[in-house]
């Protein structure tokens, strides 16, 4: 069994928190007392059923506001797979919030509420998903039980969407027409549809493959932790401790470690007490090297076959996410995988106004803002292009006043 | 092997709980693990093998002990310890209370659970810990589900939920200021079942506790508790001998059993799978309000 991972996109209004209560609901991932704790809240719908949308909203302000503020994590499972939900705040002003949910999602569900259909918030959530490079993409379209269950009001919608979606670049873009506050389509397929063909949104969830690249060429291991016991047995025992972040190593294969470019060959691979042949794209291991070379915390061991880009002048895509603005004359911290580096913004190239997808020119980057910008570093990176590489290819942006995450930063090529 | 290939859910988990307690490691000067005795912390000690054997753990164990411990956790903690050949601290309660820093619960619902905070939050300050390593996870809590897996605590200890840090990618900044901590929730993403497949994978030994015994127990709240000198009792309560065990380890005073005859850890999980009472249910401290959990992580808990 594996596991996948989603966020949902949209606001309350488009029914998002009830979409993601009716999936527990219905798939039986909800226990008694929650259940009762459901039935005891003051909170009903209109009709008087139960709000599912409580199940997610978890912070007191978000009670008492209605709203979605920060990323909630749901955990549910069926017999097929194990699925963990990272349920964002819809509101522009939460899209920082939406950026750290879609970050580490293997799949994304957009929702569009069938009486409104493709606006200004759908544009908005499609961009970030394709930014973040979120592979998979199911267009919900909701409260299809408010327009009479009309498979004309859903074609209409989905052709808009798919104009969207070629201008921001998805793929693999899946529609269902859903009533979440009534479960049309969302467990079982629904008898007021009864045109449409496809799939019920769990049943899809459930079967879409998401499986990842264990292929050599993206073979990517940022060392994390240098295990010496210096003990009289282990006197020589030297291992380097990380999670596999792409591709895969086997025993013999020759590798290169940077920024350094020292060469050697795997001997030994380690997992405790097992020694595996193969490392996996998401295995922590423990790697031995042939020949006593230097390496530390933050240098990246790579397949010396197929070595990333090294660079200090990088350009990328940049999500600022403080309420203090980018200073492109302040020195702040990147951190990508387990190398920490200082770095400025040498250059903002433009910004996207992400409700139309229209670029301007301007530095002036505050919260929730997105663009592309060169980035100097004190310390070479060794890199992939984001969008072929999400796990070496995304970096945080740190400020060294407040030690906060400031910029989430996609990086994309080496700068002329 | 295929190009494509998917990790078992479990050794996913795992990989991610061991790829945090190296960050742990590589990022803070003074981390601690905080062992509690129950089945979560154990799972963290199993992975910290994982991550960092044949070395040394580079943090020590931390027991945050009320004093109104099971028995059977304080024995399985020592040879444990004694096994693993690592350092363990214990910040007792009792020490906070003969200093005057709490003051003892009154009543029948008397517990020292809210107490520990207090000695947490001293035990931190004094061995100067920039980290503590805890078992918390997201699906045990609506609060828990929104925190993050490095979660900045400020000089008091505080938790402010409207200003986490973003968390994105499997990239945690742990940069602090002097007097701030971090607290790590490594098996954050695991829910109460995966953590009982990983220990019947893994032959992991639990504390007797948690499968089913004979015990003197008495009805509370609707709730069965152990009999015990901590538990403050009266007339009204009648103590019956039951056959119990303990979804969750700890204080006597406010953690709940539930009636069993799970004798096997395969019975565990078949009673877990059918269950239809969330662990946190049997948590009598989570109970006061709908925001308790919220309310005490702001000042503090874990």
């Amino acid at each position: 069994m594996d596991i996948l991972k989603f966020i949902t996109a949209g606001s309350v209004d488009d029914g998002k928190s009830t979409l993601i209560g009716r999936l527990l609901y219905d798939s039986d991932s909800i226990l008694a007392d929650q259940l009762e704790a459901l039935h005891s809240s003051n909170r009903k719908n209109d009709d008087g059923s139960i709000d599912l949308a409580i199940l997610t909203d978890g912070l007191k302000a978000e009670r008492e506001q209605g709203i979605t503020i920060d990323v909630a994590y749901k955990y549910f499972q069926t017999e097929k797979r194990k699925f963990i939900i990272a349920d964002t705040p819809g509101h522009i002003q939460y899209t920082r919030n939406m950026v750290t949910g879609a970050s580490n999602a293997n799949l994304a569900i957009i929702l569009i509420d069938a009486r409104k259909g493709v606006i200004e918030q759908t544009i908005r959530h499609s961009f970030l998903v394709a930014l973040l490079g979120i592979e998979q993409v199911v267009v919900c379209i909701n409260k299809m039980d408010m327009v009479d269950y009309s498979e004309d009001v859903y074609n209409n919608i989905l052709k808009d969407y798919n104009t969207l979606a070629g201008k921001v670049g998805l793929k693999n873009v899946h529609p269902i027409p859903v009533s979440a506050l009534k479960g049309d389509n969302i467990v079982n397929n629904s008898d007021n549809m009864g045109w449409y063909k496809g799939e019920s949104l769990l049943h899809f969830l459930e079967t879409i493959d998401v499986s990842v690249d264990n292929s050599t060429e993206h073979a990517r291991l940022p060392i994390q932790w240098v295990i010496r016991p210096q003990t009289e047995e282990l006197h020589d025992y030297r291992g380097y401790a990380g999670r596999v972040s792409s591709g895969s190593f086997k025993v013999n294969d020759k590798v290169t470690v940077l920024p350094s470019g020292f060469k050697s060959t795997i001997t030994k691979i380690e997992l405790l007490d097992k020694e595996p042949e193969e490392a996996l794209a998401g295995m922590s291991v423990t790697v031995h090297l042939k020949d006593e070379i230097d390496i530390s915390r933050g240098d990246l061991l790579v397949n010396s076959s197929y070595q990333p880009e090294v660079s200090q002048l990088i350009e990328a895509d940049l999500c600022w996410m403080d309420t203090r603005a980018l200073d492109t004359t302040h020195t702040y911290f990147i951190q990508h995988n387990s190398k920490v580096t200082r770095c400025k913004i040498q250059e903002t190239l433009y910004k996207v106004n992400i409700n139309t997808l229209e670029k301007e020119q301007s530095d002036d980057f505050r919260l929730n803002d997105i663009g592309r910008i060169i980035i100097k570093t004190a310390d070479p990176l060794a890199f992939d292009r984001y969008q072929d590489n999400k796990a070496n290819g995304g970096a945080i942006i740190i400020d060294s006043r407040t030690n906060v995450t400031v910029g989430a930063v996609m990086l994309r090529n080496v700068a002329d | 092997m295929s190009k494509y290939n998917q990790l078992d859910y479990l050794d996913e988990l795992e990989a991610e709980a061991i790829h945090i307690l190296r960050e742990v490691a590589g990022q803070f000067e003074r981390p601690a693990l905080l062992f509690s005795g129950g089945k979560d912390s154990i799972t963290l000690v199993r992975l910290a093998e994982k991550a960092f054997r044949p070395g040394k753990f580079p943090f020590p164990l931390v027991h945050i002990d009320t004093g109104h411990n099971f028995i059977e956790t304080i024995e399985y903690r020592d040879a444990m310890v004694k096994r693993l050949g690592e350092r363990l601290i214990v910040g007792n309660v009792q020490d906070s209370i003969d200093q005057g820093k709490v003051v003892e619960q009154k009543g029948k619902n008397a517990s020292r659970n809210p107490l520990q905070t207090v000695t947490l939050l001293d035990t931190i300050a004094a061995h100067k810990f920039d980290a503590c390593i805890g078992g918390a996870r997201r699906d045990e809590e609506k609060a828990r589900a929104k925190e993050r897996i490095f979660s900045v605590r400020d000089e008091f200890g505080q938790w402010d939920p409207k200003r986490q840090r973003p968390e994105l990618w499997n990239i945690y900044n742990g940069k602090i200021h002097k007097g701030e901590n971090v607290r790590v929730f490594p098996i954050s993403n695991w829910t109460e079942l995966d953590v009982w497949n990983y220990i019947r994978r893994e032959k992991i030994e639990l504390p007797s506790i948690y499968f089913a015994h004979e015990r003197d127990t008495i009805v509370r709240n609707g709730q069965l508790m152990a009999a015990s000198p901590v538990l403050n009792m009266d007339e009204d309560d009648i103590i019956e001998r039951r056959t119990v065990r303990f979804r969750t380890v700890g204080d006597m005073t406010c953690t709940a059993a539930v009636a069993s005859d799970a004798f096997l850890i395969d019975d565990i999980i078949d009673e877990i799978s059918e269950s239809k009472i969330s662990e946190r249910g049997a948590r009598i401290d989570d109970k006061v309000s709908e925001a308790a959990m919220e309310d005490r992580k702001k000042g503090g808990y874990f």
